[in-house]
């Protein structure tokens, strides 16, 4: 396991660090299947497929205490408990690599250095559930990270890792990769289901839950990506290794946090769990850039409320974050300086939200261009304190659409709401956007 | 028309498809490769070869931001508008561009190479603003940066 030491990414923490998920990564290339192989690499496979029952693969992973990469932070061993083994006909399971939402890009990061960690992943998960054809549904611009799976597939089905009979264990297990053609929704589990299936991509209704009635109707199984890559670490080094790399004792394992906006490292960095924001800020990234000040982030992607510099101190963990009232999300953080807008800003997020909706459900169809005018009135300096009522019942009538889509884009609005009425409030009472300079 | 061997390549495609329709994505994307966009005729094969209506095929097609069911240029131009983009300057770089290439979003250059259009987050965050061009994923770009690419995909292209 390679070791990077902390104080060359910041000045707080003297720690050495283990990086479960970028300890194969080579400069500036993709990782060669020999290269991981020799580093280790399919030792868990191995491992699980001549020691380990099924049911004691999703026990580690339970054990680890992983939580879901994706977004919603569920623990993925308990997600893959909840498929049931005794109904007939296929299970399946998803890798949702449909990585498109705004402020995250730490899979594309991940895949383009190194696709084996997920493909392992992929084959154990497939074992603890019992699946013998698996899927990799990767969004579309991703080409360089496409090519990195479909070469390591072949790879690893000329190695017997994949295919028939894996290592001589008797488990098959086969894996293809969907491309898809760019949209958002895709990434919901349930419309993703459907992308699959051919259809448009439009969420189902919940319950049936994915794992009793999924894809083709059958047990499914969808997980993120980097959940799954880390799966063949907590195999070969054992649950509680992987849950002492967290920072805090409540947390498990490294996170992917990957960085944009106003700071000098823009970057994607493998770090404990519960490091805290003010700690990433100043370590790994480097700092504000020159001229910056801290006044906001959006801690996990585009549906995150707002953080503000009172949150400075909060660990970065799924419970801590949203206990301060905001999401871990997707781990990506998108940086604001004290220049940026807030308004205008959620007027961007809103508009790709009503861009991006897929128009099945009035809620979300109507409400969302709906906020999107409220919010152009407002920064165009035309608002009232009207419009900030307006705004408050959405949050709460967003949460009848029918998928995840519209409560989300009403984050950053709530955020704004919570940490930034000041703002707001000035919009309306100088009737003008005070960052834009006077016409 | 596809020829044959593009059409064989396409039927073993849907042969290994769980269900015919689950290579529709996939199907899509090469008879707009071949084309250069979706076309009516493309539409038809699309439903020849999946065993669905031209409607059904259609549903599909204008769900997806990158399939094209209007003729566009040589390579589309994609400019993030997404926020991490729009914090560095991205809303600008879409509208100069448009500018510089004579052209309005949504518009194809006169000489038919390049169509402009914004896009959803393209997962390259940490070097925005960024764009893709065809298959091609370009960031850290400024208006001057960005010219000189679409300067070299339009040579790589003349010289093929």
């Amino acid at each position: 396991m390679k070791l990077v030491p902390m104080r060359r990414m910041g000045t707080r923490c003297n720690v050495i660090m283990e990086q479960p998920l970028f300890q194969h990564n080579k400069p500036g290339r993709c990782v060669t299947f020999a290269e991981y192989r020799d580093e280790g690499g399919f030792a868990a496979l191995q491992k699980a497929l001549k020691e380990l029952s099924p049911k004691q693969v999703e026990q580690a992973v339970s054990d680890s205490g992983l939580r879901g990469r994706g977004g919603a932070g569920f623990p993925t061993g308990r997600k893959w408990s909840f498929v049931p083994r005794d109904l007939p006909g296929p299970r399946w399971l998803i890798c949702n690599c449909d990585e498109m939402e705004p402020g995250t890009y730490k899979d594309r990061v991940l895949l383009e250095a190194n696709p084996y960690s997920l493909l392992e992943g992929i084959v154990l998960a497939s074992y603890a559930i019992g699946v013998r054809h698996a899927f990799i549904f990767i969004r579309r611009g991703y080409e360089t990270a496409t090519a990195n799976l479909q070469r390591g597939i072949t790879e690893c089905l000329a190695a017997g890792l994949l295919g028939e009979n894996i290592l001589g264990s008797g488990f098959s297990c086969t894996i293809d990769v969907h491309s898809s053609a760019g949209r958002y929704i895709c990434g919901e589990e349930t419309a993703l289901m459907n992308a699959l299936e051919g259809k448009r991509a439009n969420p189902r209704a919940k319950p049936p839950f994915p794992a009793v009635k999924g894809l083709w109707g059958g047990p499914t199984v969808v997980n993120n990506a980097e959940s799954l890559a880390n799966v063949p670490g907590i195999i070969s080094k054992g649950p509680a290794w992987f849950k002492a790399l967290a920072r805090t004792p409540e947390a498990a394992g490294m996170k992917l946090f990957c960085i944009s906006g106003h700071v000098v490292n823009r970057s994607c960095f493998e770090l404990p769990l519960g490091m805290e924001l003010g700690e990433i800020i100043e370590g790994p990234c480097g700092g504000m850039r020159p001229g910056s000040r801290f006044k906001a982030c959006l801690p996990g992607g585009a549906s995150t409320p707002y953080f503000s510099a009172e949150h400075w101190q909060v660990p970065m963990d799924f419970d801590p974050v949203a206990k301060a009232g905001s999401r871990l999300g997707t781990g990506g953080i998108v940086i604001f300086d004290q220049d940026t807008c807030l308004v205008a800003a959620t007027l961007n997020l809103v508009r790709f939200y009503a861009r991006e909706s897929c128009g099945w459900c009035t809620p979300c169809r109507e409400g969302l261009p709906y906020v999107v005018h409220v919010l152009e009135t407002i920064e165009a300096g035309k608002g009232s304190r009207e419009h900030i009522a307006i705004l408050q019942d959405h949050i709460k009538l967003l949460n009848y659409a029918f998928c995840a889509l519209a409560p989300g884009a009403m984050g950053p609005v709530q955020g704004l709401l919570n940490n930034f009425m000041d703002e707001l409030e000035e919009h309306i009472d100088k009737q003008r956007c005070p960052f834009k300079a006077r016409e | 028309m596809i020829d044959n061997e593009l059409k064989i390549t396409l039927e073993q495609r849907v042969a290994a498809a769980v269900t015919p329709r689950e290579a529709a994505v996939e199907v899509m994307k090469e008879l707009q490769h071949h084309y250069g966009w979706l076309t009516d005729e493309a539409l038809h094969e699309a439903a020849n070869l999946l065993g669905l209506s031209p409607l059904q095929v259609e549903e599909l097609a204008t769900f997806y931001e990158m399939i094209y069911r209007r003729p566009v240029g040589r390579r589309v131009v994609h400019v993030c508008d997404s926020i991490s983009c729009w914090a560095m300057g991205g809303e600008t770089l879409l509208e100069q561009l448009a500018g510089r290439l004579g052209i309005g979003v949504g518009e194809t250059t006169s000489d038919g190479m390049f169509t402009l259009l914004p896009c959803c987050c393209l997962g390259n965050c940490g070097q925005s603003p960024t764009m893709l061009v065809g298959d091609n994923l370009y960031g850290g770009l400024t208006l001057e940066k960005a010219l000189d690419i679409l300067q070299r995909e339009r040579e790589g292209i003349e010289t093929k």
